[in-house]
């Protein structure tokens, strides 16, 4: 368990290299098909086919839809993220669909469609999905918003009150795309987490050892990230669609 | 002792509740559908519950290590508001949902033409969905109600089997049992049955297809019944695979028909005070 804080209904699968957010969906497709028995990756490879036939959003269901609420019971909880991702990228869902099946979903179809976002939407229309599961006190769906879409579209008071969200609620860090790049002399951010440390002290409690990472990240005399760093190398790869 | 409240509206109770059921044994929950208490006016207001039991609530529950499936419909009651009747189109897109274990709670209220419409559609809806229903029995004229409620399925698509008929009592019981139905007892403080009762009736008519629930929700009941019905069982000479088939077996069979049950919930602590359940704040 790699998320002590978090209720993932599932393990996270695996690794960063096939997270569903930063794989290219190539990528995750291949090592999703390795890993599913023989049933699963039939219905699958009838999900992808269906949604490639028949993508966009037609009428008040569209049969890719059916398959995106159904992939968990389909595929077992633990690759419903990356199924449910492929499935989105086969429909090649835009602005309005990805903005209708988050809002006709449950949570795990929410964070799916999160996860899914940078492969789909090249500019800043579906910040509104993200900026709905930054509201919510949902650890899973605050973990999946702050993935590479935010990263390159989060506006900065928002962002920054994303990572304080984060620091809040027990999700680790680590989620977070580009959080060195972002932080690097945010001043702002600081500032925010240093009040935070302060209150935190007063009310006698421990401060998260995730605070001090982040502000030792916002110091502007700390050496910036390198441009092409790997986290940026990841996030190309994830613009690949 | 392990255990499944098949029957239990969450959304009304506090996160001590979901503490103290875990700590009881409580580790799987099943929420239908059901009226608030205060009637709503429009289709959005179950639109936002629905969402609620797919999302927030599975959330809170996962957090006590316990797992949260829910069943969905329109309740019998505000079936006969106009106002409401719309969200029966809107259904089936919710009822492919994975969480979705049964189409329910369904049945009568003051048994009306209105609701005999609901009844027999979302009966309907069920079979079209792969779905068992869970019917709720009515409060008032329970007998009658019965009755009618079991003539409703047998003329539906979906075999008696599939149907779980709740809030049954010594009066009941026995046509509800020859029906073929599965049996459920909400096990309450002052009203429904209490564990004596209901250990009665264990006694009397065998734990096959029986089970017990708490029915808990926003009026006066205890979502640890179903663990004192597990002990008075115990104590009046049930062995523990008895328990086990009636608080634990019997719940995972009937809504594991649905093909949708998954019971491995990863059990999380909140480690520091930034839980956002625990905490409340973020």
């Amino acid at each position: 368990m790699t998320h002590p804080h978090s209720a993932w209904d599932t393990p996270v699968a695996d690794l960063r290299g096939t997270s569903p957010a930063l794989a290219p969906p190539a990528d995750l497709h291949g090592h999703l098909m390795a890993r599913l028995g023989g049933a699963a990756r039939d219905w699958l490879d009838r999900a992808l086919d269906e949604a490639a036939a028949q993508p966009g959003i037609h009428g008040p269901v569209t049969v890719w839809e059916l398959r995106l609420a159904e992939a968990g019971r389909r595929c077992g909880p633990e690759h419903a993220d990356a199924a449910r991702v492929l499935i989105l990228h086969a429909a090649r869902a835009g602005t309005d669909a990805v903005t209708r099946v988050y809002f006709q979903g449950t949570a795990a179809e929410r964070r799916a469609v999160l996860y899914a976002l940078p492969h789909l939407v090249a500019g800043p229309d579906a910040l509104p999905l993200v900026e709905d599961a930054l509201r919510t006190n949902d650890t899973r769906l605050l973990a999946a918003a702050v993935g590479p879409y935010a990263a390159r579209h989060l506006a900065p008071h928002h962002w920054r009150h994303a990572v304080l969200k984060c620091l809040f609620t027990g999700v680790p860090v680590d989620e977070i795309t580009d959080l060195d790049r972002r932080a690097h002399a945010d001043v702002e951010l600081a500032r925010m987490l240093g009040d935070y440390a302060a209150e935190r002290t007063a009310a006698g409690r421990p401060v998260p050892e995730d605070l001090y990472r982040v502000l030792t990240l916002t110091d502007p005399t700390a050496t910036p990230p390198a441009p092409a760093a790997r986290q940026g190398a990841r996030d190309s790869d994830a613009k690949e669609s | 002792m392990r255990i499944f409240d098949p029957h239990i509206h969450m959304t009304s109770r506090t996160t001590d509740d979901y503490r103290a059921m875990r700590a009881a044994g409580v580790r799987a929950v099943v929420e239908p559908a059901f009226w608030l208490g205060q009637p709503r006016t429009s289709p959005a207001s179950f639109f936002d519950y629905f969402d609620s039991l797919l999302g927030w609530e599975p959330f809170r529950a996962a957090q006590h290590g316990i797992a949260h499936h829910c069943t969905l419909a329109l309740n019998p009651k505000e079936a006969n508001d106009p106002r409401c009747l719309p969200v029966l189109d809107e259904l089936p897109r919710y009822l492919v949902k994975d969480q979705v274990v049964a189409v329910g709670e369904i049945g009568y209220d003051s048994m009306t033409p209105a609701e005999d419409t609901a009844l027999a559609a979302q009966l309907q809806l069920a079979a079209d969905h792969e779905l068992p229903a869970l019917v709720h029995t009515p409060h008032r004229d329970k007998l009658a109600g019965l009755r009618r409620t079991l003539d409703v399925v047998r003329e539906s698509a979906l075999v008696t089997d599939r149907v779980l008929v709740d809030h049954l009592n010594e009066t009941t019981v026995k046509e509800a049992k020859d029906s073929g139905c599965w049996l459920g007892f909400s096990v309450y403080p002052d009203t429904k049955m209490d564990e004596q009762r209901t250990v009665a009736i264990l006694r009397a008519y065998g734990t096959e297809q029986m089970l017990v629930n708490s029915a808990a929700d926003w009026g006066r009941s205890d979502p640890l019944k179903t663990r004192s019905v597990g002990e008075l069982m115990l104590a009046e000479g049930f062995t523990e695979d008895e328990v086990d088939r009636v608080l634990w077996r019997n719940p995972v069979a009937f809504y594991g028909t649905s093909g949708r049950l998954n019971l491995d919930v990863t059990v999380t602590e909140a480690t520091h005070e930034g839980n956002s359940v625990l905490r409340g704040g973020a």
